[in-house]
């Protein structure tokens, strides 16, 4: 991804522009308005400008992998760039510039209006929950992409209802159940179940690779993600 | 982007974990508990339709260790398949994931634990052959050249009909012993079948309560009297354990602390040399007969002594007693 930023041709460029937004403006934004109490509109506009401002100067190209995780490099940036904005005393104003990709800030909200009680002791902790949330999130999206063109819809679906829906407390769902949920038998669903999982474990390494810097990092942030603490 | 609660996050990074068998006889179904060196699931087995237990590496491990823990997995899965004995789990298959991780089938055992079920047996009697049934198996294994090193109440389960299964062979070591060919051996280059360098180096593997003195100072040469002192610390905990264990026909248990104690000697030497020496002690307090390990006192020989013959006793002293009414009249 930072390769791509560096990346003379504009195309290669622009798709690690693509993807660094598209993979870091929710935890930023979810970041701005919980730890630096930003109003919605506030957060909206220094997402927008923290991006913008950091691929025209090519903060970010200045990233060493050696020196730590590109996600904390991030965050100090993020933090350094809020700190100038406090000690500035003014009002942002934004710069001309339009970021690669849309940014759904009504469902960055929505999300923070279903969250836990954050603990806000400890910064990093958040940031890395949020990345992690967001992660797992388009991996979600892109396997549910990659079935609906392989003509898998039930099987996601399936995926779906049994792994991605939260049980009620002390009612776990069974095999059984969402066979007859969904009209197929227990094995059906046992099968498909343990295609979609091989599946998502796939796509989830695919975009770590696409978001690291290199195979140790990939391996890192899987580490990071299995033994971290990401409640 | 799909939202995804905490509780779904947590799915999903123990869905990202998941094993993916080479072998597609067996469907990974739940994740059952996350160990230091693996994480254990349950599992169906497609061949022979029946649940099963898989253990797995945890991944990703930490590269340098990556060798030593899978080595280790894999020494665990050998040697429960040499141990073939009723109290010991056994083992079904040997594999290795898509990743190249390795793992195991087990039988699944379903029950509670001993720090569990102790405090529910309420006869100290019951407890004792509680204790001879968890013996056993190790017994075994010291015959086979193998110790346990982690012996403790969390890693022995009790089945629905009483049965014992003596648990988690993870740091077992093997030794030289009658019938076992292989060389002592933290071995991890001399042969099939091998242990870690971390043991080699003397890196502390056990759990604090349970674990002898030598075992924790780290020493590399330890034997199978490092599991004499950890049944000796269980049978502690199943003279301790609450609640207390109802006095009856054996009261007294000061042989029995004695027992644990000589179990559980700072000295390897000091200790009962192997586990049918520690068996018979106990048996002998079962029996009525006294203990080497306790210097009883004229009184309690005594009251021992009542209480082993106290049928015959009774039927002594209602003969008395009728031959003197008998007399009388």
């Amino acid at each position: 991804m930072v390769a791509g930023l560096r990346s003379a041709d504009p195309e290669v460029k622009r798709a690690g522009q693509d993807t660094l937004v598209s993979a870091y403006w929710k935890p930023v934004y979810k970041y701005l308005r919980m730890k630096w109490s930003a109003t919605a509109v506030d957060a909206q506009d220094l997402t927008q400008e923290f991006f913008m401002r950091a691929l025209e100067k090519g903060f970010f190209e200045s990233y060493e992998p050696a020196k730590g995780r590109f996600r904390t490099f991030l965050r100090t940036c993020l933090d350094g760039f809020m700190s100038n904005q406090r000690k500035g005393e003014r009002r942002l104003k934004r710069g001309g510039g339009v970021l690669p990709v849309a940014l759904d800030f009504d469902d960055a909200e929505r999300e923070l209006d279903r969250h836990a009680v954050v603990d806000d002791t400890n910064a990093e902790a958040y940031f890395h929950r949020e990345w992690i949330r967001s992660v797992l999130g388009q991996t979600v999206d892109s396997l549910r992409e990659d079935y609906a063109r392989q003509g898998k819809a039930l099987q996601f679906r399936i995926f779906e209802r049994y792994d991605l829906k939260e049980s009620e407390a002390g009612s776990a769902t069974t095999y059984a159940q969402v066979a007859g949920e969904f009209g197929v038998s227990a094995s059906d669903v046992t099968n498909y179940l343990a295609a979609a999982r091989r599946s998502f474990r796939r796509a989830l390494i695919e975009r770590f690779r696409t978001v690291c810097e290199s195979e140790a990092d990939v391996e890192r942030e899987i580490r990071d993600l299995l033994l971290g603490d990401v409640r | 982007m799909t939202w995804l609660s905490d509780g779904v996050v947590a799915r999903l990074r123990n869905i990202a974990d998941w094993p993916t068998p080479s072998d597609a006889r067996y469907d990974v179904l739940e994740p059952l508990a996350r160990g230091g060196m693996g994480t254990i699931y349950l599992a169906h087995d497609r061949v022979l339709d029946r649940s099963v237990v898989f253990k797995v590496l945890a991944t990703p491990s930490i590269p340098s260790n990556e060798q030593a823990l899978a080595s280790r997995l894999e020494l665990e899965a050998r040697i429960l398949a040499r141990l073939n004995h009723p109290g010991i789990v056994p083992v079904y298959d040997l594999g290795s994931l898509d990743d190249g991780r390795p793992y195991y089938v087990m039988k699944r055992v379903e029950g509670p634990t001993l720090a569990e079920y102790a405090p529910t047996v309420r006869s100290l009697a019951e407890r004792l052959r509680l204790f001879l049934r968890i013996c056993e198996p190790v017994a075994f294994a010291h015959a086979r050249g193998v110790i346990h090193r982690d012996l403790k109440p969390e890693n022995i389960m009790v089945g629905p009909f009483g049965e014992v299964l003596v648990m988690d062979w993870g740091i077992a070591k093997l030794v030289p012993s009658q019938g076992n060919e292989t060389t002592e051996s933290d071995g991890a280059d001399s042969g099939p079948i091998s242990a870690s360098r971390k043991t080699r180096h003397g890196t502390v593997l056990g759990t604090r309560g349970y674990m002898a003195p030598e075992q924790a100072r780290g020493e590399v040469r330890i034997d199978a009297r490092a599991d004499i002192y950890a049944l000796g610390a269980i049978l502690s905990f199943l003279l301790d354990s609450v609640p207390p264990p109802e006095s009856g026909p054996l009261s007294g248990v000061r042989p029995l602390q004695a027992i644990a104690r000589k179990a559980c000697r700072s000295e390897p030497v000091e200790r009962y040399q192997d586990v049918a020496l520690l068996m018979a002690e106990v048996g002998r307090f079962l029996a009525g007969d006294p203990v080497e390990a306790y210097q009883e006192r004229p009184m309690e020989r005594l009251g021992r002594f009542v209480r082993k013959h106290r049928i015959a006793l009774l039927l002594v002293l209602a003969y008395l007693v009728m031959r003197i009414l008998v007399a009388l009249v």
